[in-house]
């Protein structure tokens, strides 16, 4: 449970629906390495960037040092790659009551937002505890995913033809909702994250019984779902609840959209 | 906190039928009210057979309890203060463990003349003693035979338990070293009081992996009188269904109540029980109709997930608090409207096992 504290820079590389591969820089927090990302480094680690993503920790003393740091960075980026998404995580927000989580959070990102400018950034609230890292991260990977609008509007016809609830698509590795079309309303609006925690979790039990899941299709007298592959880098989840509809033939109708999807994702 | 020395423990409102026939408290209660005609009007909690939790402070009752009755993450149990009264449990709601667990301070006096045995033993069921395997265990051991010995005059019929716990910080060596270690001197303490024909059960565990609920789950077989009745329904399924593996378990709880006879693979187990809670989360999300008050678990309720190793685990409602989770092949799975009618057997079956309740007396 106690990971060591970063030193330097860390280099690692994620495959992110299949031929994207995010490159990740774990940059060190220690004032040490952080002077030396705008100085001599500043070059080499903010050029070509996509996405900066800038955790700060809600329990932090120091916090106008760490701003400090943060304008820097924003800085050095708009400087080297002016076109980067930004997303501030407000991390560690488990330490917080829950009743002064709201307030604490926002009152953040007004000082963060001011301090941005003229970048326009996206903040979140988050824990590693609960489901709030993946609704940041479900974020994150959505601005990152090509054709995005392409996708919408094909899980539309998708949802419209299976006459489905809800059709939620996923990125295979790591869980995170890409997208998702709604023909009924659903009054929990943080049940996408939810699902990728309660999925993410389920996929780490098997893996200690050497196994993964394919396919799930579960069930009671309100609902059906069945999650399953959709393309070789996304899952799908179809939630009906209508019941007349067997469960063969939703097995079809996602059969039958593979194709498609698979294509649509490797197009560029 | 100050720990008042006035007998917090003594129940005299609860004094009254402190010992009921298990069975009667099976017949009813049992998710059968509206399938079958109720037998007896509903037993109250305070008439339950009981478990209890004793132990040294800082054993670590009270985050069992929390964990496997109560759906804790064990990350939040550091966050529980000491418990500074008896606590007892109404589980019995909610889940097939018709139970109450009794969680007592740590620092209860056996000895003390103010602790009501008669009460406490009386209509006890099994004794759950918590020895925490990081400590000093001498203290603890001492308490266990003067617990044992204490309470077996009082109900000759309480099964021990032992559960040596902590265990997740321990190297396997270690672990065998202690078990060994602490059942040799349980033994040799007994002996030395006099106390020869008790048999004590050990279990090694732990509140961050399924050990204890592993623990639990034979705790509570030993004191379901239909357990043999469930095992040989639970075969007569696997073997004509060619299923490998199946539990009925617990739905709130995770804690297995019958399996078949061939060996329990502990990770099997943990398969099993984390389908329910994947199967329980989705359906609270998805399945509860926009009524607030509905339940995720219902009648209708059924899960299958085919997994990478050609497996399929395959889930299915029995009742109000179980659920039947059975591991198959792939093949033998594709006939499953074979299965579907075994499983319908079964479950008439089953709830037929609950309704007849007890032998004549």
């Amino acid at each position: 449970m106690r990971l060591a504290a970063t030193i330097d820079v860390e280099h690692s590389h994620v495959r992110f629906l299949g031929n994207l591969v995010l490159n990740l820089w774990d940059c060190g927090g220690q004032d040490i390495f952080m002077e030396n990302y705008f100085t001599s480094q500043r070059e080499q680690i903010f050029s070509g960037v996509e996405v900066l993503i800038y955790v700060f920790d809600i329990e932090s003393v120091e916090f106008d040092e760490d701003l400090q740091h943060y304008r820097s960075c924003i800085d050095a980026l708009q400087a080297c790659s002016s076109n980067a998404h930004v997303f501030c995580l407000v991390h560690k927000m488990d330490l917080v009551p829950e009743h002064l989580r709201e307030q604490t959070f926002k009152q953040r990102e007004r000082d963060l937002r001011q301090v941005s400018l003229p970048m326009v950034i996206t903040c979140f609230a988050t824990s590693i505890w609960d489901e709030t890292l993946y609704k940041a991260w479900s974020c994150i990977a959505y601005s990152l995913t090509p054709n995005v609008k392409v996708l919408e509007q094909s899980l539309n016809r998708f949802c419209n033809i299976c006459e489905a609830d809800e059709v939620v698509v996923f990125e295979r590795a790591t869980f995170l909702v890409i997208s998702h079309s709604t023909r009924v309303e659903h009054s929990d609006q943080h049940r996408f994250e939810k699902i990728s925690n309660i999925i993410k979790q389920f996929k780490l039990c098997c893996s200690k019984s050497a196994a993964q899941f394919q396919s799930m299709e579960l069930r009671n007298s309100n609902f059906a779902a069945f999650i399953d592959y959709l393309s070789s880098n996304t899952y799908v989840m179809v939630v009906m609840s209508d019941p007349s509809i067997t469960s063969a033939t939703t097995a079809m109708n996602i059969g039958a959209a593979r194709a498609h999807f698979e294509n649509l994702f490797l197009a560029e | 906190m100050s720990v008042s020395s006035s007998p917090g423990y003594k129940y005299d409102e609860y004094g009254q039928n402190s010992s009921v026939p298990y069975s009667s408290s099976f017949a009813n209660e049992l998710g059968y009210g509206d399938d079958v005609v109720a037998q007896a009007a509903p037993v109250s909690v305070e008439n339950k057979p009981r478990i209890l939790l004793m132990g040294l402070r800082r054993s670590g009752k009270s985050s069992i309890q929390k964990v496997v009755f109560h759906k804790m993450s064990p990350n939040e149990t550091l966050f529980l203060e000491s418990t500074s009264k008896l606590i007892k449990n109404e589980i019995s709601n909610s889940s097939f463990v018709q139970f109450q667990i009794w969680d007592f301070p740590g620092q209860v006096d056996i000895l003390d003349p103010a602790f009501d045995v008669d009460l406490i033993f009386g209509g006890c069921g099994a004794l759950v003693y918590i020895i925490d395997a990081q400590d000093d265990y001498s203290d603890a051991l001492l308490k266990l035979s003067q617990t044992v010995t204490r309470a077996r005059t009082v109900n000759p019929n309480i099964t021990f338990e032992v559960f040596i716990h902590k265990v997740d910080g321990l190297t396997d060596d270690h672990k065998i070293e202690v078990q060994r270690n602490i059942q040799q001197q349980a033994q040799e303490d007994l002996a030395e009081a006099g106390v020869d024909d008790v048999h004590l059960s050990f279990y090694l565990t732990s509140i961050y992996d399924h050990s204890i609920f592993e623990a639990f789950s034979k705790v509570i077989q030993k004191l379901i009188p239909q357990l043999p009745t469930l095992e040989n329904l639970l075969d007569m399924l696997v073997s004509n269904s060619k299923i490998e593996k199946a539990f009925l378990i617990d739905v709130v709880s995770k804690i297995y109540v019958a399996t078949d006879h061939t060996f329990v693979d502990m990770s099997t187990y943990e398969l099993c029980s984390d389908m329910i809670d994947v199967v329980i989360d989705i359906s609270c999300i998805y399945g509860m109709a926009d009524d607030p008050d509905g339940m995720a678990y219902d009648r209708g309720s059924s899960a299958i997930i085919r997994l990478s190793n050609k497996m399929v685990l395959y889930l299915r409602e029995v009742n109000r608090y179980l659920a039947l989770v059975a591991l198959l092949r792939e093949e033998d799975f594709d006939k499953h409207g074979l299965i579907d009618y075994n499983f319908s057997c079964f479950r008439k079956a089953i709830a037929e096992v609950f309704v007849k309740g007890a032998p004549p007396q």
